[in-house]
């Protein structure tokens, strides 16, 4: 659970046992990825949260998933999650229309360190769904502005079509003082921007390696190739943030499912720093 | 003969219990709200379960244990507790194989969460080995040592009454010492007992632990423990000391494992490896879990309860539809790394109690004790750490 802040209590005092939520707004991000905000039907308003953390989402009967927070942490009473839909669980969650109702609990694990970029050049780089724990930490950066120096955010996705906050980017990158770099893996004619991987557009990137800080979610393959490069262009090790993910089932580490080799993800992360998981990141089936 | 305190003896104090009074004891239990559960045989094992009198304990009866097998045999004496332990553990009560965390309710749009209070009442754990009570105390910091506590994992564990009993003998597969949990009892109790046979009269030394303990034993006929038995019960401790089956050098091995994760040796032991679960299962500090949601036909009520998990599972590491530990070596890494080395970061302490239990279940007897050590050797290059 999180040591930033208490999660929201559970219903009647029984742990683990999550609240009801009602579905105010369902956004389609993409074919496969809905936007979903949250009201509580019990009367309490969602706990606020912090850039990063995650809560753990069910349609009561489909199983549950872990989900991370997606929307503007100055405003807690908006609880918003971005949703791809795989298996059962989130296929189920994806399925909700305003009105559904939604079992939550939490928020867990240790988000952003949003203060490790206060006079430092921050780069941002997103892979697929790994978007959505980064918007929390974008909207908290921007409403900062002043406090650090350059902003680069890199992002991808497989095809133009998967991408997801589109709109959102691109209003962003109109009005914002920051660099957006958004690529896919693989697009038609109609697509203007950048094709290829997002490790490519790293050497494009404006910053001072040795004053900046780094925010990384995507894939593990994603990560570990972007750390290295960010590596490569002098940014210290110590200073890039991975969120990391594996199966979680409890949230508040008592189930096990989320090791990954000393660490308890949902306990002990899920973002960490990869000076501690480059060594780990290199081994097999870890 | 034996008087025995009408008011319950102080902690620390050590009395000698006659073995034809051993139901006495049982009945005190059980006059005190205790269920008595404790070591019986059943299926050619030591099991725990309900003991209702002295007779359902394994009278005469001692476990050998080896590398992938476990047999009951006849001792020539008719000790109690001249075993060492068997594939159960007490984690079979505190944290059960099934639970049911919860139900919700549909009430309208919304849901109600609820939990039945719980019906159970307090329970005498008999026949606690110093490596059990090392387990329990693991897993006391699993569920209940962070910021969130398992309630039903405490509430379980404060209606516990710990009746421990010392080991007066070591199996071919334990090496409590080598893991500083054991053979001796020494805190974590309520109430001790060092059994006597062979020598002089059959009898049980009992230490009080804590005034719980204490309580049970008033009424009891006992009779203050001479010196002479308390030297007995140190001399059966330190022959038992020398008599473990196995050793493992915890000395260093956290730093030796997480060095070694690329290791041949592996790829050598997962080939042997049947992923069959059995050694988590056994393992008394082994306490993950999965969690499963049971909806009725009519969809008004959903429960959601965990089960029993095991990292040797392939679904365990399920991620996106595929498995992130697909190769049986990296499941046998994950287990053993987590046991002996990366459990000190999670918990703080080994998660391994040198019990034997993974080592004589093993249906292909795999033994932790020597795969530490196959480790420890040098390896050849493997492809498993490294990545191009
Ligand atoms: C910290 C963290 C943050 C994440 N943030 C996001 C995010 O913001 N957005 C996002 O889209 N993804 C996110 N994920 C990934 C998301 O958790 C996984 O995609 C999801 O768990 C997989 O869902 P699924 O539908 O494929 O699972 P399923 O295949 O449905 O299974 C999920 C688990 O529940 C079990 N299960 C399935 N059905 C049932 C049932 N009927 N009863 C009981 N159990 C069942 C399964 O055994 C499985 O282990 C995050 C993951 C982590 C760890
Ligand atoms: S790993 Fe094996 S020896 Fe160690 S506590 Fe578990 S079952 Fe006992
Ligand atoms: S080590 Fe032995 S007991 Fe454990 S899963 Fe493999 S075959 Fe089964």
């Amino acid at each position: 659970m999180s040591t930033d802040r208490e999660p929201s209590p559970s219903a009647d005092g029984i742990p683990l046992a999550p609240s009801p939520f009602t579905v105010r707004e369902r956004a389609a991000e993409t074919a496969d990825t809905v936007t979903l905000t949250l009201d509580p039907l019990t009367g309490d308003r969602p706990a606020p949260f912090l850039p990063g953390q995650f809560n753990m989402l069910s349609v009561l009967g489909a199983g549950e998933v872990a989900i991370s927070i997606s929307g503007d942490p100055a405003r807690p009473d908006e609880l918003v999650h971005t949703v791809r839909s795989l298996g059962l669980s989130t296929q189920a969650i994806g399925r909700l229309s305003p009105g559904s109702t939604v079992a939550v609990r939490g928020p867990y694990g240790r988000g952003w360190p949003l203060e490790a970029a206060w006079g430092r050049d921050v780069v941002l780089v997103a892979g697929g769904i790994g978007i959505a724990p980064l918007r929390p930490l974008l909207y908290a950066l921007l409403r900062e502005r002043a406090r650090f120096g350059r902003l680069e955010v890199i992002y991808g996705a497989r095809s133009p079509q998967d991408l997801v906050y589109y709109r959102q980017l691109q209003e962003w990158r109109a009005r914002s003082n920051a660099r957006f770099q958004v690529t896919v893996d693989a697009a038609g004619r109609d697509w203007y921007g950048d094709v290829g991987v997002v490790t490519q557009r790293i050497p494009d990137c404006r910053f001072d390696g040795r004053n900046t800080v780094a925010f990384l979610c995507g894939p593990e393959i994603m990560m570990r190739l972007s750390a290295e490069a960010l590596e490569g262009r002098g940014v210290r090790p110590e200073a890039i943030w991975l969120s990391m993910e594996r199966n979680m089932r409890c949230g508040v580490g008592f189930c096990g499912h989320c090791q990954f080799g000393p660490y308890l993800l949902c306990r002990d992360g899920p973002v960490l720093p990869y000076r501690e998981l480059r060594p780990l990141l290199r081994v097999r089936e870890l | 003969m034996a008087q025995g305190p009408s008011q319950p003896p102080v902690v620390g104090s050590r009395w000698v219990l006659a073995r034809e009074q051993f139901d006495t004891l049982l009945d005190s239990f059980r006059d005190h709200g205790y269920e008595v559960l404790g070591p019986t045989v059943r299926d050619g094992a030591i099991v725990y379960g309900r003991i209702e009198e002295v007779h359902d304990l394994p009278v005469g009866w001692t476990d050998r244990q080896e590398a992938g097998s476990y047999r009951l045999e006849r001792r020539d004496d008719p000790a109690l507790f001249g075993y060492n332990v068997g594939p159960h553990s007490w984690k079979k009560y505190l944290f059960p194989s099934r639970e049911r965390l919860f139900t919700a309710r549909r009430e309208g749009p919304s849901f109600r969460v609820s939990t039945e209070p719980t019906e159970e009442g307090p329970k005498a754990y008999l026949g606690v080995r110093a490596c059990e009570i090392a387990a329990i105390r693991i897993q006391d910091r699993v569920f209940t040592g962070g910021p969130e506590v398992d309630p039903g994992y405490a509430g379980r564990r404060t209606r516990a009454l710990v009746v421990a009993a010392q080991c007066t003998q070591a199996a071919s597969s334990c090496f409590c010492v080598s893991m500083g949990t054991g053979p001796e009892v020494e805190d974590g109790f309520d109430l001790v007992l060092t059994e006597l046979v062979g020598e002089g009269p059959h009898r049980f030394v009992i230490e009080v632990g804590t005034p719980a303990g204490a309580s049970v034993l008033a009424g009891v006929p006992l009779v203050p423990a001479s010196p002479v038995d308390l030297a007995k019960v140190s001399e059966r401790l330190q022959r038992t000391r020398h008599a473990m089956g196995r050793s493992l050098e915890a000395n260093g091995i956290r730093e030796l494992l997480l060095g070694r994760l690329d290791h041949e040796e592996w790829e050598k032991v997962g080939a042997r490896c049947v992923a069959c679960t059995n050694c988590t299962m056994v393992c008394p500090t082994c306490f993950c879990h999965s969690t499963e949601e049971v909806p009725d036909l009519a969809g008004s009520r959903v429960e959601r309860w965990r089960r029993w998990d095991s990292c040797f599972n392939l679904a365990f590491s399920e991620l996106h539809g595929g498995s992130v530990r697909t190769s049986v070596p990296s499941r046998y890494r994950q287990w053993m790394v987590h046991k002996l080395a990366t459990w000190y970061d999670q918990f703080g302490s080994s998660g391994c109690v040198g019990c034997g239990r993974c080592i004589a279940w093993c249906p292909v007897g795999i033994d932790i004790t020597e795969e530490a050590e196959r480790v420890r050797l040098p390896s050849a290059p493997t492809s498993r750490g490294g990545r191009p």
